[in-house]
């Protein structure tokens, strides 16, 4: 079927589903003409993996925001918010205060001392192979959690936003998803996935300040009343403000909630996605304004989720308050802004719900170009050129294989996200983040602030953080044995939380530390001054 | 691939590792973002044990539907955005000049 009998077919039996269409096949052809653009212009190596270090700090800024906030936090948060009230406020604060870890400790020093990703700053005074396998290991796997996530939303959100039901098209969206993110990953390679997730970035904005002034008019910009009018429309009362909605039931779920902080507010800094982000400046000094552009932002953005979500508990009512319950919050944006726009049945309703549809859908791509290019990145630049061509290789050549990578993870994404769509999507993005907790910021940590660290303590508390945070999951009800697990008809459970973080951070540094004490290399002591005056100064840093 | 550097290259790094700017340098940074880390870890981490186990406090009503919890969340993005942008006055102001010098010491020293 063509897309224009789609769009007419969708037209003839649903309101705004034509006009939702048309912005989303509009968002397609402007970021594949930014992807045939930025592919041009991408040449060597270092243009592929790094966007050639030419975009400026505000670039960058607006590029991170369009890399981290991604529909989860879009969608996800504001319905956490519509649904658990203030509960739903301590991902946007988590969320948000780990980008100081970001901006103190590690965005300069890794912009010095790195060069493509996240194993070259490890592998700058360790054994090359051992570490670059096990950081590339993490790379990935933490990229694929976060990839199978928003596959995973996109599908679901997209099949709900075009009023089609049915696996099919559902399949059929993640099928689409992930081929254009194949595309802009092989062709635009680091400028094409950049740009978009800057346009992204925009669109998000513009579209989030919209619909918040809308919501705010409505209650004569007195928020006190928004959100007692919320209050009383959610069902709750006054709880629905205060903290224990969701997590102050017994002291497994206080606990949970203190170990969901805790991944919150330390994997920010260890997501691979967002570290090569720092490459793509030309200095430390910018990758510094670029974090500040992005905590701007996201700090902002989080603020508005806040009258979003406190928004659609107060303004969606009837059929369509049952709706945002039934996709677990994750239709509360949406359908906010059509209630804002004058309810279904209105011609502004419609456009505004087609209007944040689109801006989700780009989200949803700008992100996972992201995750793919990372982890392609890491199969090239790591496995493939280090590991096991050991440095010799051209530049031409790792950027092939990349090409390769990233169609090949592309597709697994899309093999695991089809038959995984009864994923949890929030469940995938707290495990992404408390692996990049456990394993990734660790060694990353140690390595630049510890002498002593070697070879042997980063590969423990990497692949000690991994396997711990994944292995408790696996072993949590949020996997077997209870009644929202992943099998219902089995119970090999024993772990209480749905959150590793409590036990495998602490984990992670622990194993780094007794992995760096009982080694005796010395290596990578000799070449820790070296790294010290690089990573603060940008002497001989990558250009 | 972290290529081996230079003799050159490494003497210069060793001489700059040990001369007194990159003392100045370094406590310069740690002095300001190891305290700063623990204070908004700590800062951070009293939020959400209070969320937890000060029930009493955070549901105090301020004013109209402004609860202690809200204002305590918002200062969190207060406080955020306060330490990003004391870190750029201090970074701009207190290290910049010392890590400018010393790098373009080492491109002279080294010749690229």
């Amino acid at each position: 079927m063509s897309t224009l009998t789609l769009v007419q077919a969708a037209d003839d039996t649903h309101g705004h589903q034509g006009l939702t269409m048309s912005l989303f096949i509009l968002v397609v052809l402007v970021t594949v003409a930014i992807t045939f653009w930025a592919s041009r212009n991408t040449k060597t190596a270092a243009d592929y993996y790094a966007g050639g270090r030419s975009f400026s700090g505000v670039q960058n800024g607006f590029a991170i925001g369009g890399d981290y906030m991604s529909a989860a936090s879009f969608l996800g948060i504001s319905g956490a918010i519509a649904l658990s009230g203030y509960d739903g406020f301590l991902y946007s604060i988590g969320f948000l205060v780990a980008w100081l870890v970001a901006l103190l400790l590690v965005a300069e020093l890794l912009r010095n001392s790195g060069r493509f990703t996240m194993a070259d700053q490890l592998a700058y005074r360790m054994k090359q192979r051992p570490v670059r396998t096990a950081a590339a290991t993490s790379t990935i796997i933490v990229s694929i959690f976060y990839l199978l996530a928003q596959m995973v939303g996109a599908g679901a959100l997209v099949a709900l936003l075009l009023g089609v039901d049915g696996d099919s098209a559902k399949n059929i969206t993640i099928a689409g998803v992930g081929v254009l993110m194949i595309f802009y990953v092989v062709m635009g390679g680091m400028k094409g996935t950049t740009w978009v997730q800057i346009v992204k970035a925009i669109l998000l904005m513009g579209g989030t300040i919209l619909i918040t002034i809308l919501v705010l008019a409505k209650f004569n910009f007195n928020l006190s009343d928004l959100l007692g009018t919320a209050a009383d429309n959610s069902g709750h009362g006054k709880e629905f403000l205060e903290p224990g909605l969701k997590y102050g039931a017994t002291t497994t779920t206080k606990i949970d909630f203190i170990s969901l902080g805790l991944a919150l507010v330390l994997g920010t800094a260890g997501l691979p996605h967002i570290l090569v982000r720092f490459y793509t400046v030309p200095t430390a000094k910018q990758a510094r304004q670029s974090v500040l552009w992005a905590i701007g932002l996201i700090g902002a953005f989080y603020l508005m989720t806040l009258v979003l979500g406190f928004g659609a508990a107060a303004l969606v009512t009837g059929a369509e308050k049952d709706q945002i319950a039934a996709s677990g919050g994750n239709l509360a944006s949406p359908l906010l802004a059509q209630a804002v726009g004058g309810g279904a049945d209105s011609t502004s309703g419609a456009v505004l719900l087609a209007l944040i549809s689109a801006v989700a859908f780009a989200t949803i791509l700008a992100v996972v170009a992201g995750l793919t290019l990372t982890s392609a990145s890491s199969v090239a630049h790591d496995l493939y050129a280090n590991v096991w061509k050991k440095g010799e290789v051209t530049g031409a050549e790792e950027v092939k294989v990349a090409r390769i990578a990233a169609f090949v993870i592309g597709a697994v994404a899309i093999a695991l996200a089809i038959p995984g769509q009864k994923l949890n999507v929030a469940f995938l993005v707290a495990l992404a983040f408390a692996v990049a907790a456990s394993a990734n910021l660790p060694a990353l940590l140690y390595n630049l602030f510890w002498k002593r660290f070697n070879t042997r303590g980063a590969v423990w508390s990497i692949y000690g953080g991994l396997i711990s945070a994944v292995g408790l999951v696996f072993f949590s009800p949020t996997v077997s044995g209870s009644e929202t697990a992943l099998f219902t008809n089995a119970d090999f459970s024993w772990f209480p939380l749905s959150n590793p973080g409590i036990i495998s951070i602490p984990l992670g540094f622990l194993l780094g530390y007794i992995g760096t004490i009982t080694s005796r290399e010395t290596d990578s002591e000799a070449r820790f001054a070296e790294l010290e005056v690089r990573s603060l100064t940008g002497a001989g840093a990558e250009k | 691939m972290v290529e081996k550097v230079s003799p050159e290259a490494h003497a210069a790094y060793e001489r700059i590792h040990a001369s007194d700017d990159f003392a100045r340098l370094k406590r310069a940074y740690t002095g300001f973002v190891v305290p700063m880390t623990v204070a908004f870890l700590v800062w951070y981490l009293l939020y959400v044990l209070c969320s937890n186990y000060a029930s009493g406090f955070m549901n105090t009503y301020l004013f109209g539907n402004i609860n202690v919890a809200l204002a305590f969340g918002l200062l969190q993005f207060v406080t955020t955005f306060g330490i990003a942008y004391w870190y750029s006055k201090h970074s701009a102001q207190k290290m910049d000049p010392l890590s400018d010098a010393l790098r373009d010491d080492f491109e002279q020293e080294v010749g690229r």
